[in-house]
């Protein structure tokens, strides 16, 4: 679809949109503010929307405050955002039932297609989901669950007008605004919207709403606000090539943070684009009936790594290996790209505070 | 099948907690009670302490002489015996008596009459005695726990020991995390998962009741803790609440034993 000049849409208009999507059969999806920080839920209406709200990030570190903005998107992220809505953390791939004559019988749940809205996405993570989608959708094996959730999906993005000391997607490539793989961008500027359609889909929801023709003035502050959530971020995760990390696992820094690392798995949960994962197969206590579940895994933790018999990754610095040069270097291989958007949330949710930037640049050979 | 397997639960020293954990299962319970023949639960009313059974659970520590030859005749008695909860598993919080200078005069300070008091130094887990087979560990332990581990061996399969660590079931089940955003000192990056993040889920830091997860890096967690602002003895205070005894980060198998005995020889 071809790029359009966007229209205007007044703040509180957004509502109508809201309305729209409601009337059209989605389930509307959105940030909030839960425990302390910017999480994605079920939304109502604005008012559920995290406005005035800003979060502080740093490695180890999050806090929400309030902001003296009144705007519904003004804040970075929070600890998830699409991950959890396509790729459950627990889902049941089947069931087993033992039938009187004692014959097995195999059960496949069937998978929901609900329609849902997802309202505010950010383009570290419009970035991941596209990562994801070549995984679960477009290898050998198609993933039918995820297929069936990512059918259902309508994308309204929007582009950042804020980044957190821990972004840096200007350096990945992936933001701070959004360029594809949406329905519909959203440029949130102080009286209102900039609105532009990414797919047929999000085009025929445009054509009903109260917009304007976008003043020059308006473009140019869009334009302005790109420059200046790009040119907020300090932290840049710089260039890898293929095999470059690999090829350095000597490098003294990882012993050194192995030391720091406390193998919680917490990065590995909070990135957008990981998704590996362990099966296990629950029985019920009369034993005619198991559930095999797939639920996300780590390779921090102990079952990744272990083999039939023996465990591969015995150490915290072989797991923060597999973790760091996965990610950044033989991902490259595996999908094209680096498994990193720049979301820097396995910094932020990281309890030993440990700066994944700065260690690969350190490893990499940036810093010396 | 020809006959049910046969199960015990033997009680040592304990709160109960866990065997509520059996007796809250419900329906569960019900059915358990269908594929199996519970020969001895004293808290549910069922007595037969010197039966002969395919599986024994028990909760508790031992801290008597009573309880030290006690836990052989279960051990004779069982083929797969389970621990269940802090107290079996490490000695539990009573433990905190191992770390005591003069553990004679706590004695003095609580009971009016400390020479009714019968016990030994210390409070052991069971493993410090006897081989254990397969070790739940929580305080309390949950019924999931029970179904999943009596259900494996039902299955003849090998109990899936899980020493994942809380961090990442409680990510799965999408909490905020406390220590990252209220500066709770949570213990759940080096606690072992089983509870389903259960604290966290209300908004409270892990106190760390399921004993080390595998991998744990003690110091580096510690570490955070001295940059939360607490002092080195609060933190050693956090790390060995629930399981004060330094022995309960042993792994189970020959060598606690081994290094049991090594003990006793010392003293």
């Amino acid at each position: 679809m071809e790029q359009q000049i966007p229209s205007f849409l007044l703040r509180n208009d957004l509502s109508v949109l809201l309305d729209l999507l409601v009337a059209d059969g989605y389930q509307l999806h959105g940030p909030q503010v839960r425990d302390g920080a910017i999480t994605y839920a079920s939304i109502s209406s604005l008012s559920d929307l995290p406005v005035g709200y800003q979060d502080q990030q740093k490695p180890g570190h999050y806090q929400l405050a309030e902001d003296h903005n009144k705007r519904f998107f003004h804040w970075a992220n929070g600890p998830q955002a699409l991950k959890p809505l396509l790729y459950p953390a627990r889902e049941v791939l089947w069931q087993a039932k033992r039938n009187a004559s004692g014959s097995i019988q195999f059960i496949v749940p069937v998978q929901s297609f609900e329609k849902i809205a997802v309202i505010g996405v950010k383009a570290c993570d419009i970035a991941a989901l596209k990562l994801q989608d070549q995984h679960f959708l477009q290898g050998e094996y198609v993933d039918p669950g995820y297929q069936a959730r990512r059918e259902g999906l309508l994308l309204v993005a929007v582009n950042c007008s804020y980044a957190a000391s821990t972004c840096f997607c200007v350096s990945t490539g992936d933001g701070p605004s959004v360029e594809s793989g949406f329905d519909i961008a959203l440029t949130e500027l102080d009286e209102g919207f900039l609105v532009a359609a990414g797919s047929e889909k999000g085009e025929r929801f445009l054509t009903r709403l109260p917009l304007q023709n976008a003043t020059a003035q308006q473009l140019d502050a869009a334009t302005q606000q790109h420059e200046t959530v790009a040119a907020m971020q300090t932290r840049r995760l710089e260039p890898i090539a293929v095999g470059q990390l690999n090829d350095a696992r000597e490098h003294p820094q990882w012993q050194d943070i192995a030391e720091r690392c406390l193998a919680c798995g917490n990065c590995t949960m909070v990135c957008p684009t990981c998704f590996c994962h362990h099966q296990n197969d629950e029985l019920v206590m009369k034993g005619d009936e198991s559930q095999h579940i797939r639920e996300w895994d780590s390779c921090f933790g102990e079952s990744h790594g272990q083999l039939a018999g023996f465990q591969v990754r015995d150490t915290i610095k072989a797991r923060y290996q597999q973790w760091m040069i996965h990610k950044l270097d033989s991902w490259q291989e595996q999908y094209g790209r680096s498994g990193c958007t720049g979301c820097g949330r396995c910094m932020s949710w990281c309890p030993a505070e440990i700066d994944f930037v700065a260690e690969a640049n350190i490893i990499g050979g940036a810093d010396e | 099948m020809d006959r049910k397997v046969t199960l015990a639960v033997h009680k040592f020293s304990s709160c109960d907690g866990c065997q509520l954990a059996l007796l809250n299962m419900g329906t569960t319970l019900v059915e358990l009670a269908e594929r199996v023949e519970v020969k001895h639960f004293a808290e549910a009313g069922v007595l037969e302490e010197d039966a002969q059974v395919d599986v024994a659970l028990v909760e508790g520590s031992v801290v008597t002489a009573a309880d030290e030859q006690r836990i052989q005749r279960v051990r004779n008695n069982s083929k797969y015996l389970i621990t269940m909860g802090a107290c079996a598993t490490s000695g539990g919080i009573q433990a905190l008596k191992n770390l005591a200078e003069d553990p004679e005069s706590w004695t003095a300070q609580i009971y009016p009459q400390p020479e009714f008091i019968d016990s030994l130094e210390r409070s052991s887990a069971i493993k410090a005695y006897v081989e254990v087979d397969f070790e739940l560990w929580g305080c309390p332990i949950n019924s999931q726990q029970i179904t999943a581990v009596v259900t494996q061996l039902l299955s003849g399969v090998v109990p899936w020991d899980d020493r994942e660590k809380l961090c990442i079931e409680c990510k799965r089940r999408g909490h905020v995390c406390t220590l990252i955003t209220q500066d709770a000192p949570c213990m759940g990056p080096v606690t072992r998962n089983g509870c389903g993040a259960l604290c966290p889920a209300f908004g409270r830091a892990c106190y760390g009741c399921y004993g080390d997860a595998s991998l744990p890096n003690h110091s580096g967690l510690a570490v955070r803790f001295n940059g939360l602002g607490l002092l080195p003895k609060q933190v050693e205070q956090r790390f060995t609440l629930i399981h004060p005894d330094p022995d309960a980060r042993l792994p189970i198998g020959n060598s606690d034993k081994q290094r049991h005995r090594e003990g006793q020889a010392d003293e």
